[in-house]
């Protein structure tokens, strides 16, 4: 395990590299990489880990990076994010992150440290709700963007459930919208965001009922 | 028509909505790879329809899909078909956009396709489709798009509504991190909206203190504003934001730390938990930044600590997040956070394992001399009751660094060797290791501790079995190492003969190779010392009977398959004991002897000890041997040994210097070859554009960008004097925020005057003038512009790379030293456009803002003034230092361009620029030229210019000006007017008239800068000269006036040259007789050759191939008219036969050479 280590890290570099779109970050991550290679086990893994901590400067962007739903058998139900990543980084860190969740024990504390994130989450019923934020945000105020959250979707559905997720999945996207713009909180009333989301809601309807109106005659 | 109607409606009945999909995968919970694989081909038959309808499910089920894990960019296109299809319902609209913010990332390249639809959908008067559009752009917004749609975005921030208000304030942070140019347009309109009411108010909040965050010094003038926002509001995720906000001011201006504590202090008391957390934060952080040892700063620690015991007394979450807050007071303030030792011991029990790890930290650092066996103790209890290897492990390494830290610092009696003992009997750690080398190096240090731990580590060797259970697994064997050397070395034992036994067990055998050699080594040891006390003895046979116990054992290390126990170590002890043995037969007193193969006690070395090794003297940076010898020296060694080819190294040099011209040449008919072969893959596709001569790449002039406005490019390539990462968003967005100048806006993004007139130089900073074709429509443009930047930057690497393989070819394309030039200069404008003063006006105000604060003693008050002064003082000396450094690098490019290869205008200052079409090899280094000469100038502007011509477009010359503002004033709405004559007439955009004047697309100050603008012209055999008007206005700060300046443009026959290699059919054209003759005399001319020719070749356009005294050169004109010249030299007079198909063309040309030289 401790050998393999840095092979990780060296592995997750050389991903990082053939996805980066960047030719100067590409270049220094090349030559970390010899370097990495260069060195031995040891005494690489020190630079290596600041280097990816690098990486996730260069992501952050907004105080929340992410925001992930999943079910406890590890199914996800929602993602939204905030910072620019390929899927295939998104996948990994999806993967990685339900697993570490998951395996935490239902007494333990609502945060941990994940690479260079801060992770904060809260179980609900049955789906998990999990932010990933910087180093010097808020965990608790994250706590309450979720609990938030959860009451705007309860709200809207009337005590909702993780059904009513799945199948409007993409109400459920539409109140976060509503809530959160860029990782930050942008209405900070319950009242208005529902109401938003009613009128948007309204306005849908109402575009519907004429457009069948109009289509009835052809 | 109906009937189709009907039928799509049909359609639509039996497609599967989303809940169906959704339905229809949990009911296929064994085959759901298969059943998903069926509904995306049923997904793809539908996004072939053309209901937008259809589409837009399919969409929607695909973002699902797209959750779940699966590859959805191939449906990009059809998601920005049904972003756009507002006009037909919003739900639709609105689908679109959330598949797009789901699915699109930066290096989506539909996004480009999505510019219009967003802008017309961010301008639509219904405020939801408004917010839909600024939803999704948060998510998706890339750098072009940023640029495109800054201005619409700022606009919405001034919008009626207070929903779009603060969505579009919000996603301006997107848009500054993504173009940061936009940043300080921006940023008044941002100050505003921190007077909004709420919603907008708080994202303006969230705006500003993230950006602040980055870049913390230039917000530290909207304190005083923050501060009474802070002492105002009651919205604690404003007063969340605005506290971080301080916390990262703080470090800048301690001041405004004392300023801080008292409000801070206040807001602690609140019931919000999330707000005391980050009031504590901000607290400890801004009491950190304080110089430490202020007295009256000890309550507001005392009250944060307490503040912190609520918290860890609360419900787990907050446990954690207290224990995280006092790890950061315990770095300064240790004192205070050892009297809560107790609650911090509680979290040990903890059920969390994180809380636990985060207690431990602390303990760390709460330790002394008195608690530490205490706290020790407690840590074994929990060693014995930890579950799970992982957490075990935690503790274990912590009870050691507690102990061990600071050289043992806190360890006052020999319990130390005890607990490590007790540690070893933890099953399956992995820190054994550790735990030898603690054993090993508090044995060496301390004398005194010696004879206890060698009795322990005896026990250790005894009861070894215990740890060797399983032990290739675990790493615990490895303190057998460790006990075997200390009773080896230390060999104070009661019962040594017991150790002896149990150091040559058979079991050893399974140790790793490593631990037996100790093994033996230290067997031999032991035996040594025991061998000394049997002797005194009168008996003999206790001797013996231990020789013999060692060749009964050992034989057991010599089959050992690790090579140090059997070769090293047993083979030779063995043979060593049997000779010992034979001696001890005879009676020989051999103790002595034997203890002096092991003489010598090892001392602990002191910390300082290095020190007094005294340095050897070495110059490092002096050859240790004669540094390798020259080419000429390598050329010289042949000739002695083969004397016979002498006469080949007679000339070494010049071989040389033919050799490399062979090689060019050789290279050029490569070039040629490769860009006449269709197959060949090129670097940049637009090369493959085979012209009728096929000119070598290299050949078209590369032309400078000029930049309309002054930015500072986000993307452009490192400069090396920025030694912050630039690629860094956030350091990007460092910029100067003082109030705007009225010239200044946010750059929009639109097409040029000169752009218009399908210059072909407008994109300056594509290096390969090959791609460059008129360019029609806006939005190809764009996409063509974006992959020529990408074509480029590869370029540049692949170039910079091949530099690093051929150094030592001399004619290297330095493009990748080009890449660099954008960068310098639009740093360069841009500190220009910043005006310097400003800033001063605000720090003041601020200085009173703060200097009001109740400060405890004036001393304090003054003190801080200076660092910021010095501060000042070194952004400014930095400036200056930028420029110097660009001066050298400026430097350092002309250098490199006097090797370059073709001619590169860089469009600095006034023409003094020195570039050079040198393809001689280099004697003497050339004086500078320059192609650019004086157009026209008065007391405010000065207008110098240079003409090109365009290989493209026969009919095309391209006349670069660049305007050069004389004065202090602004110089604005420059219009640039010709009056055309009926061989050539200025281009000017659609739709203007024959008359109209071309708006020069930027304005003055910067001092100067270039526009282009493009001529057409019929004939191109005689010279000729345009008139032509400047208008412009100069503006003052207290008035502006009209000018206009006269010019007279001439073109020359030269530039309608354009330089081409001398191509093999060089010799058949001049064989052919189809040239006519023409022939000039120079006299007097008493410069080198090689200037002579680089001057020909500078300024008007020739290539050249020279032998001795005698060159050819070649050019052709935009018309494809051949010129040839054969210069010959001899003493003072320079002949030049001259040969064209166009004699009239030929006799100008000629004219015009030597007007040149009787110039100078």
């Amino acid at each position: 395990m401790h050998f393999l280590y840095p092979m990780c890290c060296f592995n997750s570099l050389l991903n990082l590299t053939c996805q980066n779109q960047n030719n100067y970050i590409q270049d220094h991550l090349k030559s970390a990489l010899f370097d990495a290679f260069c060195l031995t086990a040891d005494v690489f893994n020190r630079p290596l880990c600041s280097l990816i901590s690098l990486f996730f400067h260069f992501f952050s962007s907004f105080q929340m990076q992410f925001m992930l739903l999943f079910s406890r058998q590890g199914k996800l139900r929602l993602q939204k994010w905030y910072v620019p990543l390929s899927d295939k980084e998104k996948k990994k860190i999806t993967r990685e992150l339900v697993q570490t969740v998951l395996a935490r024990k239902p007494k333990m504390c609502s945060f941990l440290e994940w690479r260079d994130l801060k992770i904060v989450y809260k179980r609900y019923a049955s789906l998990y709700f999990c932010c990933a934020i910087e180093d010097q945000d808020n965990e608790l105020i994250t706590l309450e963007i979720i609990h938030r959250y959860v009451e705007l979707l309860d709200k809207y559905f009337g005590s909702v459930c993780e059904l009513d997720i799945i199948f409007n999945f993409e109400k459920a996207y539409f109140i976060l919208d509503e809530f959160l713009l860029g990782g930050e909180a942008q209405e900070t009333s319950k009242k208005n965001v529902l109401k938003a989301i009613e009128q948007a809601d309204l306005l849908q309807e109402n575009i519907d009922f004429q457009m069948r109106l109009f289509a009835a005659p052809s | 028509m109906a009937l189709k109607i009907v039928k799509g409606s049909i359609d639509r009945m039996f497609d599967k909505n989303l809940q169906d999909l959704v339905r229809g995968i949990r009911n296929h919970k064994e085959d759901e790879a298969k059943y998903i694989s069926t509904c995306i081909d049923e997904i793809k038959q539908e996004l072939k329809q053309d209901n937008i309808a259809v589409k837009a499910n399919a969409v929607c089920k695909l973002t699902y899909l797209q959750m779940l894990g699966y590859d959805v960019s191939w449906a990009a296109f059809n998601i920005v078909e049904v972003m756009s299809s507002s006009k037909f319902t919003y739900k639709l609209q609105r689908i679109g956009y959330l598949a797009a913010s789901q699915c699109f990332h930066e290096s989506t390249d539909v996004i480009m396709l999505t510019t219009n639809q967003i802008r017309k959908d961010l301008s639509s008067p219904n405020q939801y489709d408004t917010g839909v559009a600024l939803t999704g752009l948060s998510c998706f917004v890339t750098p072009d798009l940023a640029r495109d749609l800054a201005n619409d975005i700022m606009t919405l921030m001034s919008h009626t509504k207070p929903y779009i208000r603060k969505k579009a304030v919000l996603i301006m942070y997107k848009v500054f991190l993504k173009y940061p140019e936009s940043l300080r347009p921006a940023f008044p309109r941002l100050k505003e909206k921190l007077e909004d009411p709420d919603p907008v108010q708080s994202a303006a909040v969230n705006v500003i203190c993230e950006l602040a965050r980055r870049n913390p010094k230039n917000y530290l003038s909207l304190a005083p504003l923050f501060f009474k926002l802070m002492t105002s509001s009651t919205n604690n995720w404003v007063l969340i934001k605005i506290i971080k906000l301080f916390g990262a001011l703080t470090p800048l201006e301690p001041r405004l730390g004392k300023k801080l504590i008292e409000p801070l202090t206040n807001l602690i008391h609140t019931s919000a938990m999330s707000l005391l957390y980050e009031c504590v934060n901000t607290v400890i952080a801004v009491l950190i930044s304080l110089s430490s040892g202020m007295p009256n700063h000890s309550a507001s620690i005392q009250l944060c600590v307490q503040k912190l015991r609520i918290l860890i007394e609360d419900s787990d979450q907050n446990k954690y997040l207290g224990l995280l807050a006092m790890s950061k007071i315990l770095k300064t303030h240790p004192k205070s956070v050892q009297s809560h030792k107790d609650l911090i011991l509680q979290c040990l029990d903890d059920k969390d394992e994180s809380i636990r790890l985060r207690a431990l930290d602390l303990l760390y650092g709460m330790v002394s001399k008195k608690n530490l066996m205490e706290i020790v103790k407690k840590l074994m209890l929990h060693v014995d009751k930890a579950e799970g290897t992982t957490y075990r492990d935690e503790l274990l390494t912590k009870i050691i660094d507690i102990c061990s830290q600071s050289n043992y610092q806190y360890i006052t009696n020999f319990e130390y060797i005890s607990i490590l003992v007790e540690l070893t009997r933890l099953e399956g750690t992995r820190h054994g290791h550790l735990i030898a080398s603690q054993m090993l190096d508090v044995a060496i240090r301390v004398k005194a501790i010696r004879v206890f731990a060698v009795a322990q580590m005896a026990t250790l060797l005894d009861n070894a079995h215990l740890l060797t259970g399983n032990m290739q697994r675990n790493g615990i064997c490895e303190v057998l190492y460790a006990a075997a050397w200390i009773c080896g070395e230390f060999s104070h034992l009661e019962n040594p003969m017991q150790t002896l036994e149990a150091m040559l067990r058979p079991k050893v055998a399974t140790l790793p190779g490593h631990i037996q050699a100790v093994y033996v080594q230290n067997a031999a040891k032991l035996f040594a010392t025991i061998l000394k006390s049997q002797e005194g003895n009168t008996d003999s046979t206790a001797a013996q009977d231990t020789s013999q116990l060692m060749i009964d054992r050992l034989p057991l290390f010599v089959q050992s398959a690790n090579l140090e126990v059997q070769e090293r170590q047993a083979s030779c002890i063995l043979q060593l004991v049997k000779y010992i043995q034979k001696l001890q037969q005879k009676d020989v007193e051999v103790a002595e002897e034997v203890n002096a193969l092991f003489a010598g006690e090892l001392n602990p070395v002191a910390p300082k000890a290095q020190k007094k090794v005294p340095v050897p003297e070495l110059d490092l940076d002096a050859w240790i041997n004669e540094p390798p010898s020259e080419s000429e020296s390598e050329d010289e060694q042949p000739k002695a040994i083969f004397a016979k080819e002498e006469p080949k190294h007679s000339r070494p040099r010049h071989t040389e210097v033919d050799e490399k011209e062979l090689a060019r040449q050789r290279r050029e008919a490569r070039k040629q070859e490769q860009a006449n072969n269709p197959f060949y893959i090129k670097a940049s596709p637009s090369s493959q554009k085979v012209y009728q001569d096929a000119p070598g790449v290299e050949h078209i002039p590369v032309v400078q960008i000029d930049l309309s406005v002054p930015l500072k490019v986000p993307n452009a390539l490192p400069s090396d004097d920025d030694d912050k990462d630039p690629n860094d968003p956030h350091k990007a967005l460092d910029i100067d925020l003082d109030p705007l100048a009225d010239s200044e806006k946010l750059p929009v993004r639109s097409h040029r005057a000169a752009e218009a007139a399908k210059s072909p130089a407008e994109d300056g900073e594509t290096e390969n003038a090959t791609s460059l074709e008129p360019k029609k429509k806006s939005s190809k443009e764009k996409r063509e512009k974006k992959k020529e930047k990408d074509r480029d930057r590869k370029k540049s690497k692949e170039e910079k790379k091949k530099k690093k393989h051929k150094h030592e070819e001399k004619e290297e394309d330095l493009l990748g030293g080009q890449a660099d030039e954008p960068a310098v200069q639009s740093e360069e404008t841009s500190e220009v456009a910043a005006p310097p003063t400003s800033t001063s006006a605000e720090v003041s105000d601020l200085d009173f803002w703060l200097s009001n604060a109740p400060v405890p003693s004036n001393t304090q008050d003054s003190e801080p003034d200076e660092p910021k002064d010095a501060e000042m003082e070194e952004t400014k000396s930095s400036k200056h230092k930028k420029k110097k450094q660009k001066k050298e690098k400026e430097e350092k490019e002309k250098k490199k361009k006097k090797k370059h290869h073709h001619h590169h205008h860089h469009s600095d200052g006034g023409g003094e620029e020195s570039v050079q079409n040198g393809t001689v090899e280099e004697e003497e280094p050339l004086p500078p030229m320059s192609n650019y000469c004086l157009l026209a100038e008065n007391s405010y502007i000065k207008m110098v210019y240079d003409i090109q011509g365009n290989l493209q477009d026969g009919s095309q010359v391209v006349v670069s000006v660049i305007f050069e503002n004389k004065c202090d004033s602004f110089l604005k709405s420059m219009e640039f007017n010709v009056l055309d004559s009926l061989n050539s007439k200025l281009q000017r955009p659609e739709g203007s008239g024959p008359h109209d004047g071309l708006t020069v697309p930027f304005q003055l100050p910067p001092v100067s800068n270039e526009a282009r603008f493009v001529f057409t012209v019929q004939s191109i055999v005689m010279p000729q000269k345009l008139k032509g008007t400047l208008t412009f206005i100069v503006k003052n700060e207290d008035s502006s006036t009209h000018e206009k300046l006269d010019f007279k443009l001439h073109f020359t026959c030269t530039s309608y040259l354009i330089t081409t290699p001398c191509y093999d059919a060089f010799a058949k054209l001049l064989e052919s007789g189809d040239l006519k003759g023409s022939s000039v005399r120079l006299e007097g001319v008493n410069m080198p050759f090689h200037h002579l020719l680089a001057r020909i070749c500078f300024h008007h356009h020739f290539s050249v191939e020279r032998i001795d005294s005698c060159a050819s050169m070649y050019s052709r004109s935009i018309q494809g008219h051949h010129v040839c010249l054969l210069v010959k030299t001899s003493g003072q007079t320079v002949s030049i036969d001259a040969k064209c198909d166009e004699p009239t063309l030929l006799g100008n040309v000629l004219d015009e050479i030597k007007q040149t030289f009787s110039q100078c």
